[in-house]
């Protein structure tokens, strides 16, 4: 169990490489690029935030995006709270781990014993990992002269994608998907850049008054 | 201004994952809840893709992205990894800026 926390935290630490990469492109200087990964701590919300940054969005409309996409997080917190059955101070460290790596590691798991454990030492190796790939990338990024030369404008889009694949595993989300892509491209010439987004997700939220599914 | 935005969403990550950990189970199961949360990133992952492939500021556009974007497509398709997937991107947009 301890090999396969190692080796999500292994490519977590990968992909932060891009992150630490993108968010300096973006913009951010090297104590707010790593200040993120540390204190948000949820990857596609990171990525959303400088995404939106670095297409020239107002910081707050990255943080409204990234909130939104935070907001399955809760979700997992509530999977998990039976299963990790954590108190008083604990539970303000476990919830800081509480991220789609973790969760899907914990509830492979049939024993509650070993699934406590799978939480900690996923949560415990992706945090350490993640921070020094983001480190790593913000400063190998800091060094290059024109990062753009480099195709990074084109990075942000691909680890969406990457980010977004494994949620398409029925029609539903993939409708949700497409339609989602079309409504932000068709009302961007005519709102300030990061709105689409939260129009996007305003829409989404509508689809919550639908009859509830059996 | 910027610290301000970063750390405000920061927080406000921290506090729905202590949400989901904390509340009450019921304040959370509802089904409604339950059934259009998981969309909120589906929807939100496409609209970035869309949006940061095909625009500049204001205006759509059709540039070397798009091209960059199919071949994270097949990336993802083959089921590379994460960096091989933005790697793959990046190169083929500087390629193309190159010719």
């Amino acid at each position: 169990m301890i090999r396969d926390a190692l080796g999500i935290g292994i490519a977590s630490g990968a992909y932060a490489l891009s992150f630490g990469a993108i968010a300096t492109t973006a913009g951010l200087s090297l104590i707010q690029t790593v200040s993120l990964s540390v204190l948000m701590f949820t990857g596609a919300s990171q990525f959303a935030l400088v995404g939106v940054l670095g297409a020239g969005g107002s910081v707050w409309a990255g943080a409204a995006t990234a909130t939104l996409l935070g907001s399955r997080n809760a979700l997992y917190g509530l999977r998990l709270s039976g299963l990790l059955n954590v108190r008083g101070m604990r539970r303000f460290a476990a919830a800081h781990f509480v991220i789609d790596e973790t969760t899907a590691m914990a509830i492979a798991r049939e024993d509650e014993h070993e699934a406590r454990f799978a939480f900690w030492a996923t949560g415990v190796a992706i945090f350490t990992l993640w921070n020094l790939g983001t480190l790593i990338g913000a400063l190998a990024t800091h060094a290059l002269s024109n990062p753009k030369v480099l195709g990074l404008d084109a990075a942000p889009p691909a680890a969406f994608l990457a980010l977004l694949a494994p949620r398409l595993r029925s029609r539903e989300p993939i409708a949700i998907a497409v339609a989602a892509g079309v409504v932000a491209l068709v009302v961007l010439p005519f709102v300030p850049t990061g709105i689409p987004l939260l129009i996007v997700a305003a829409l989404v939220a509508l689809l919550g008054l639908r009859p509830v599914k059996k | 201004m910027a610290w301000a935005g970063l750390l405000a969403a920061s927080a406000a990550c921290y506090l729905l994952k202590l949400a989901g950990v904390s509340l009450p189970q019921r304040w959370l199961q509802n089904p409604r809840l339950q059934q259009t949360v998981p969309l909120i990133p589906v929807a939100l992952l496409a609209a970035l893709v869309a949006t940061q492939t095909f625009s500049s500021g204001h205006h759509l556009v059709l540039d070397v992205r798009a091209a960059a974007l199919g071949v994270a497509l097949i990336a993802v398709l083959l089921r590379a990894p994460f960096l091989v997937v933005v790697v793959a991107a990046a190169a083929t947009a500087a390629l193309l800026r190159l010719l």
